[in-house]
Order: C-alpha cells, then structure tokens, then sequence
C-alpha cells in the first residue's frame, strides 16, 4: 500500500516544499542572529562605560598602606612610646566555607574567649570591603603562633597577620603625660580621613599620643592593585609610599617623671616640674595612674569597670583637670598683686593677730597661727605664711585687680599648648559669681580668695606653669610637652614665647619676691625651713588646702579626721633660686603638712640639677640628648 | 580579476577529487575557520594552558576523524540504521536512569569496560532527526495530523527519558532537532502557530516538573541582581566582561575578567565572554560570521539534498547546530536562561565536540554521495 502510494507521490513538489522550508528557516536564523548582534551592540556600545565601570571596579582595589607611628621620646631620648611586632589571627570571612566547623577547629588549636568570637561576629556584620581580614585575636603568645601557623593549611580563609603595636615600656607614672592608642571607633572615623585609617590599627586617645595624633600618624600610603576574582593580589598599578609619622620630641624626663610618681607614695595626687626657661614640662605627675597597654589592647569590661570605680579615680587626670584651692601657694601672686596696684608695699608693717575682721565684731577669719605672728612685714607674711595679712590684702584690694593680675599668670583659662582636656579652674570675679549665683560679690568672698581658698580653684599645671613665671621673673610660657616634632623644633599657634612677659611697675618686686620665697627656707620661723642644708638656693612656698571648712572656734586635729578629709599639702619651689632651671608644683591629696610636697619637690630639684636619683632609676636614663 | 578568482576556488571545491573521497570543502573549510578560532580563544580562556588547548586539538583530531568516516557512508545506509539505532540509544538512556553514573545530582553516562564513560543522550541529538526523517522518508509529505502525532511521540519518548536524568538542556535540544525535522517536513503552519499559542500551558506545565536549581536558574535570569554573589554571579561577571570588551576589545589575553577569574566557566559554557572581552565586538562579529558559513552550507546541502530523508536531516542537524550556538551566546549575553549549552565547537569538552564533528560527517556524506546528474 505504501509503495503504491510512493508510486504516486510528486517528489518534485516534495523537495520544493522542504527547500520552502529550508529558506524559511535561514530567514529565522538570520533574525535570531540579527537579535544576538543586536544585544551584543548594546552590551558593547551602548552599555560599554556602565560595564568598563563594573570590570575596573571588579579588578581595581585601593589598598590602604599604614604608616609606622612615630615615637614618642623623652629629654634624653628614652623611647616612651614605641612600636612593637605583634602576630594576630586573622579570617577573611569569603575564604570560610563553614564558620562552625572553623570555630570547632580554631578551639581546638587555641583558647579563643567567646568575647573574642562576639566582637568577630560584630565586625563580621559591619560594612567592610569584600575580602578584608577581620582581626579575631591580636597578640598571639609565640607559643599560639606558633600552633596556630602548623595548622593554617587546613583551616582556609584563616591568617596570621604581623602588624605593629604601641607600647608603652614604663607603664603607669607615664600613663597621664602620653596618653594612649586605642582602636578606632566609628566616632574616631568622624574627625579623620577614613580611608587613611583602613589599614590602621589604632587611633591616639589622650595625652600627646592624642594631641599629636596627625603628626605621629604620618600619612597613609595606597596602593591601587589588581586582585582576581579571589581577592588575591596579581600586580601593582600605582603605588604611593606611606610617610612615617614623625618621632616627638619630649621636654619630659622619663627618670624625673618617674622619681615623683613614686615619692608621692600612696597618696593621690600631682606633681608638675617645668623648665623655666621655656616652659617644657619636665614631669606631669598623677597619681594614681594606670597601664596604657590595657588600652592598646583593647580593654577588658571588667579592667575597665574596676578602673573607672575605683575611688582613688585612676583614670582622672589630676595633674590637668583637678581642681584645688592653690591655698597658700597663692600668697606670693596675691603680694605681687598688692605691690602692683599699690595696695601693699615691702615697708609697711602690719600687726598680724590669731584672726581677722573685716568688721570689729564681724566674723574671724582665723589665722594658721592661733598665736598670731606679731609685728611683720610683706617678707615676713610669705615666710611665716601670715594668712591675716592676705586676708587684709585681698579686703583692701577687693576682686576686680585679684582676678586681673592673677588672670596674666593664667590661672582661670586654659594655657596648655599640646595636651587636651586640661580644666581652666576657677578665676572668680564679680561678674562669674553675678552669673553663676545671682549673688553680688561680698568682701568676705575676698578675704577667701586671699588665701588661695573660698571660690578660687586651679589646676595643678596652672599653678605649676605660674610658678614656672615667678621663678623666670616674669617670662610667662605656656606650658608645653612637646620640643622637637620629627627634627623640627615644635611650633604653637598664639604662642608668644619671650614676649609674653609679665610685666610688673617695678620690676625689682621680682627679685625681691623670690629673696622672699629663698628666706621661707633659709629663715629660722619659714614654713619649709626643713629644705635647709642645699649646696644651691631653693625659693619656695608651702600651701595646706583646706578640704572641708572648721567652724569658727573649731581646732583642726589631724589625729580624729578621717584620712580623706585630712588637708591638702602643696607646694611651689624652684631652684636654683637665681637662675632657676626648675620649678616644681606638687600636691599630696589630704597629705596633711605641707612637709610632705616640699620634701618632694627638694629631692627632685637634687635629682634634676646633680643628678641625684637613687641608683635603681638608672633603666630610664635613656642615651642622652642627641 | 577577483570574478576569476572567486570561479577558480569554486572549480577547487567542486573537484572530482574531494567528491571521490567524499569530503565538502566548503563545509570543511568554515569548520577549520571556527575550530581555529576556537582554540585561540581556548588558549586564552584556558589561562595559557598549553596542556588543555593541546587535548582540545586531540579531541578535535578523533571528531575530525569521526567526521570523515561518517562521510563515507553513504546516506542510504544511515536511513537504514535509524530505526535500530533509535531503538538502541532509547534502551541506552532506560539504562542510565537504571545504572548511570553521574555528577552534582544527575545521571548522564554510563560506564563501559575500560573506564571509558560516554552519553547517550549525547548521540541522540544526532540519532533523534535520524528517526524523523527515516519515518518520513517513505511517506508522502506534507504529514498528516496522524503522522505529526506519531512523530511527536517518537521525540517525546527519549526527550523525557533524558528530561528525567536531569538534563534539562540536552533533552530540549533532543527535542528541538526532532521537531526542525518536523518542520522541514512540511509540518502545516497552523499547527505551528497553534503550539506557539500553547506555548504559556507548556511552560507553566516544565515550571511544575522543573527540579528546585533549574527554577533557580531561571528566577536568577529574570533577575540576575537578586544574588549578585550566589546564583546571579555567573551572569553579571559575563555581561561585564562582553560589555567591558567594548567595540574592538581589550586585547588578546588582556581581559581582565577572564584572566583574573571573575568570569566562571570561561573556557567551557561561558567561552564567548572571553572573546567578546578580549576581541569586542567585532570579534564576536567574526565568529558568528565563521557560524553563519558553517550554517549556510549546511542549509544549502539540505536543500539540494537526494531525498527526503537527507535533507530532512541534513537540514535539522544544522538548525540544531544553530541553536547550540544561539542558546549558548543568548545565556551568556543575558537574553536567555542559563542552561549548560557549551558553544559548539568553541568551548573546551569532550563529547559534544565528536557528536558534532560526526553530524557534518553526515551533512558531507549527503552532500557527496550523490548520484552524478
């Protein structure tokens, strides 16, 4: 049947039908293929910037190259702060195929803590580039670097990554003047340039590692590689080199810095030591400190609850934010004072009763002295510390020319040049208590700050850096950590130098006030007479802060006060007295007797000048100056 | 000057030698255009890998060898074949699904003695036209509406055997050949419409039986940016490297996203990229011109074709050729989903190479063996 029907079959109209369908199917192919040419035109033509955007963007990847941070050294070239070679682990979360079976092989090797893997997992879900490391522990001991480097072949997308770490070698008595690093948080981002800090590590908080933060940073370096799909790194394209940040330069002296920390013992308190010559602080004391390594690292929550509760507040820095009464470390300021605007003079006598009276039958300002001290002058009232003198004084003169001659020695604003954060204390004027009480002034208010007492607060660096002004007779500086910066010598904004003398309408009162401070240890009755015995000339002044007010008829026994309500000791010195290369602030908190700071402040002055440090200092003498 | 040129190398291809042993020079020629082409691509795809373009060469050296033997067969014989081979590769494909052995979750070979492993569904690319154009061979065209159902069935049967393995790409590509057969058949142009307009019944009908990763596929083609580091990776990295190669390309070897590895498969599916990164447009241009050749002849061998039977096969082997390559550059320029298509004769691998290589064995066997007129 069917061939039968081959039989009748017309092949000719059968081939033409497939050959129909043949040209038919060529018009279909050139149509799709006219549609492929179409896309690829759009792909490559119409799109290509869009796409040569996405390529470059793909295989270009900036790399931030961090710069070593400067050095911080003291006078004597004593590294202070200095960069040491850690060993961190490391995971680059798109190589981990298993974040369980990581973890599970990773304790297995090392202790890591579950803060560890908690901080890990919060960078893990911050906004970071693909293929960037996150660090999961730091520091790893030789022995953990060593296990975890055996393993690291099988443990994919792990890292032991050499960074540099700050360390501070000496610890504490150091932990106030330089500050610490810290890490970087997202606040820290805000006031720097983000992508210079991408590869960095640490951030300067506090002190000069704050303050100097751009000039021991350096300047990041970038490269712009070319990384495969991997994130591996195929070639450079451009590289720009990072700029080491600059080495400081420290006016600081590691040994004396040292020496006070610990001569003042187990009382809280300061000590600040300044060159008069030209306001470098030598030593910024305050006690108690703290490790600044703790920072570094990144800081336990319970290191710093411990820290921070502590009641001997180890983390305040009292040497620039303490506000004491300068008590009657006051007194010699207070005499200038009177001298300039011709209310005291060296001459005139004044018989000095157990008390005072602004009004006869008024209330009794009582002298240290219940006795009183007699017949005395303007010499005799700083070598005997004759509180009624001062209190007469500061009546006669009331607060307007107090608070504007004390103002030039910078008490009641903020003088430092490169530290941040210090207090500007307390200055008071009519206006100030106006404002802060709505309270006119009253005399009595005087005869307070006539001691260094009542509203009157100021900082230890004040009274240092106003010491410091006394002992150069009149060269005001402010006071400053930093003296050279890389091997430039460092260079302040508003700062006058030399020319922001103090000048006084006899310039003789200068002489004469320091011959007075020299007799307030050299005179048989002055208040640091125990200083006596030195080959050079001490000029000083004592202070006994009052911490809590005695009633008028009250007796101050030290024997029943509680230790925390027990006097404030200070004392200001410098020596030698003619042409002083040191001055000295320094403060025992409820140190009791002023004894105590001047003792301090003598075996400083023999430690500075002749080098007179017990032998077990010697670790922090340093090369000497370069 | 060129008019006598142009008669001379048409005299050269038409020479009684190459009829007597049976080789197409034309055909031949367009082959060796691509296959050169290809490697150059190969070699840099490859990542300069001298040791794969050299295995693709040996590859091509067997298919070339496939090819030639096949060309002296003459066509009659293949017609006789059809139905047993048919037959023979349905059972084959019942035996993968029974004792295949498979990667990433689907059976497609089976193992023979020797650790040698081959495809069935693979020759049935070839084997699938064979059984149509046998079946029309001795039937008047156009097919009756019996005949087209007989014949659907004929493709359905081995299309879902391979569907079921899963190898979504092949089995459509199985079917698609089966079906041009059908066309050039004469298959009546209502019934063509008629499955266009089917054609959303049909697709929701594969969307219910799709397996989950084919689904996927196919959401991520429609959205590529959705997952943009999982599924969609694939297709946003090849449409930066064709679109970042621009008009005349970035340079051989000088791709960057082929040569820094953020293309994948760049030497097998996804091998066009690399050219369209590294030769532009006018590269990819090129090639699809060197496809075209491969393609016109083919299509005028169908048409000048003895009988039925070759140029029913002669010409669905051809549109099927077509279609690998229009599947494979549409998935990797985005307009298509991604489904594992290599581009014919480019891509580096190993059966499809012989398969094809054997189907213009074919295609030069209908074209020389016919009687003198």
């Amino acid at each position: 049947m069917s061939r039968q029907h081959q039989q009748f079959r017309n092949y000719r109209q059968e081939q033409r039908l497939t050959q129909h369908r043949v040209i038919a199917a060529a018009i279909f192919v050139i149509v799709l293929v006219c549609i492929l040419m179409a896309r690829l035109f759009y792909l490559q033509v119409i799109e290509y910037d869009l796409y040569q955007t996405k390529a470059d963007d793909n295989r270009v990847m900036l790399v931030t190259d961090p710069p070593p941070r400067g050095l911080i050294y003291d006078r004597n070239g004593l590294v202070l702060a200095d960069n040491r070679p850690i060993h961190s682990l490391t995971v680059t979360p798109e190589r981990v195929e298993d974040f369980i079976e990581l973890k599970k092989a990773l304790s297995s090797i090392i202790d890591i803590s579950d803060s560890e893997w908690e901080n890990f997992d919060i960078r893990l879900r911050e906004y970071r580039r693909p293929y960037q490391s996150i660090t999961l522990k730091s520091q790893l001991t030789d022995e953990e670097w060593a296990r975890v480097s055996v393993d690291l072949y099988r443990l994919d997308g792990v890292q032991v990554e050499a960074q540099l770490t700050r360390y501070y070698p000496y610890g504490e008595a150091f932990a106030h003047a330089i500050g610490y690093v810290g890490r970087i948080t997202a606040n820290d981002l805000k006031r720097v340039d983000q992508q210079a800090y991408q590869g960095a590590l640490f951030i300067g908080k506090t002190g000069i590692e704050g303050f100097y933060e751009k000039e021991l940073f350096g300047e990041a370096g970038f490269s712009k590689v070319e990384v495969n799909a991997r994130g591996r790194i195929m070639s450079q394209l451009e590289r720009q080199s990072p700029v080491p940040g600059k080495d400081l330069h420290l006016y600081l002296d590691a040994r004396l810095q040292q020496y006070a920390y610990d001569l003042l013992g187990d009382y809280k308190g300061s000590v600040v030591a300044i060159d008069p010559e030209t306001g470098g602080i030598l030593a910024l004391v305050s006690k108690p400190g703290f490790d600044p390594n703790l920072f570094v690292r990144g800081i336990s929550v319970a290191d710093y609850s411990t820290l921070r509760q502590s009641k001997k507040l180890p983390l305040f820095n009292r040497a620039l934010r303490g506000g004491y009464p300068p008590a009657s470390t006051i007194k010699p300021f207070m005499a200038l004072a009177g001298l300039d605007y011709g209310f005291a003079s060296w001459t005139e006598r004044y018989f000095a009763k157990g008390y005072y009276q602004i009004n006869p039958d008024g209330r009794r300002y009582r002298d240290w002295k219940r006795t009183g001290h007699g017949w005395i002058n303007l010499e005799r009232s700083i070598i005997e510390s004759v509180d009624t003198y001062y209190y007469q004084l500061a009546n006669k003169m009331g607060i307007t020319p107090i608070h504007n001659f004390l103002s030039r020695f910078g008490f009641g604003r903020s003088t430092l040049l490169d530290l941040n954060g210090d207090s500007s204390g307390l200055l008071p004027s009519n206006e100030w208590k106006k404002a802060k009480y709505n309270e006119p002034w009253y005399p009595g208010d005087s005869v307070n700050v006539g001691i260094g007492q009542g509203f009157m607060v100021a900082t230890p660096m004040q009274i240092a850096s106003a010491t410091s002004a006394l002992a150069s007779r009149g060269r005001y500086f402010y006071p400053r950590m930093a003296d050279k910066i890389g091997n430039e010598a460092a260079q302040f904004e508003g700062d006058l130098g030399g020319e922001h003398d103090i000048i006084l309408k006899d310039q003789g009162n200068w002489e004469r006030m320091v011959n007075a401070m020299r007799k307030v240890i050299t005179d048989s009755l002055g208040t640091a007479r125990r200083l006596q015995g030195t080959k050079y000339d001490i000029a000083g002044k004592t202070g006994t802060g009052q911490v809590f007010s005695l009633q008028e008829d009250e007796e101050y026994d030290s024997e029943k006060l509680e230790k925390r309500l027990h006097d404030h000791a200070l004392f200001i010195g410098f020596a030698p007295a003619k042409a002083p290369k040191i001055s000295v602030f320094a403060i025992f908190e409820n140190g009791g007797s002023s004894s105590k700071p001047a003792d301090l402040s003598k075996k400083l002055f023999d430690a500075y000048l002749y080098d007179k440090y017990p032998p077990h200092y010697d670790y922090l003498k340093g090369k000497g100056n370069e | 000057m060129s008019e006598s040129l142009y008669r001379r190398m048409l005299t050269f291809a038409n020479a009684r030698l190459w009829q007597l042993v049976h080789i197409d020079i034309l055909l031949i020629g367009s082959l060796l255009l691509l296959i050169g082409g290809g490697l150059f691509v190969l070699y840099s795809a490859s990542g300069q890998n001298v040791a794969m373009v050299e295995r693709q060469v040996f590859r091509f050296a067997v298919g070339m060898m496939v090819c030639l033997v096949l060309a002296q067969l003459p066509p009659k014989y293949m017609r006789r074949a059809s139905p047993a081979l048919y037959v023979f590769i349905v059972f084959l494909l019942i035996g993968v699904l029974m004792f295949g052995v498979g990667a990433k979750g689907a059976q497609r070979w089976l193992s023979l003695p020797g650790g040698l492993r081959f495809q069935p569904s693979e020759i049935m690319k070839i084997v699938m036209p064979m059984m149509v154009a046998w079946y029309f061979s001795n039937r008047a065209l156009p097919p009756s509406f019996k005949q087209i159902l007989t014949v659907i069935g004929l493709i359905v049967m081995p299309v879902l055997l391979i569907a079921k393995q899963p190898d979504l790409g092949t089995s459509l590509l199985v079917a698609v050949s089966g079906i041009f057969a059908l066309f050039l058949a004469g298959l009546g142009w209502r019934y063509i419409l008629g499955a266009a307009s089917l054609a959303p019944i049909a697709g929701y009908i594969l969307w219910q039986v799709m397996h989950d990763y084919q689904k996927q596929r196919v959401l991520t083609f429609l959205n590529p940016e959705s997952d943009p580091l999982g599924s969609g990776w694939n297709i946003i990295q090849s449409k930066t490297a064709i679109g970042s190669g621009g008009l005349y390309g970035k340079g051989w070897l000088e791709g960057t996203q082929a040569q820094l590895d953020f293309l994948p498969e760049s030497h097998t599916d996804f091998i066009i990229a690399v050219l369209a990164e590294e030769f532009g447009m006018l590269g990819c241009g090129l090639l699809i011109c060197a496809y075209l050749l491969v393609i016109a002849r083919g299509l005028y061998v169908a048409a000048m074709a003895e009988d039925n039977y070759a140029r029913l096969l002669a010409g669905s082997l051809t549109l099927t050729f077509f279609v690998y390559m229009f599947v494979n550059i549409g998935m990797v320029s985005g307009i298509l989903p991604v489904v594992g298509v290599p581009l014919p004769l480019v891509s580096y691998g190993g059966t499809s190479i012989i398969t094809i290589m054997a189907t213009f064995g074919i295609l030069m066997s209908i074209q020389t063996h016919k009687r003198a007129r």
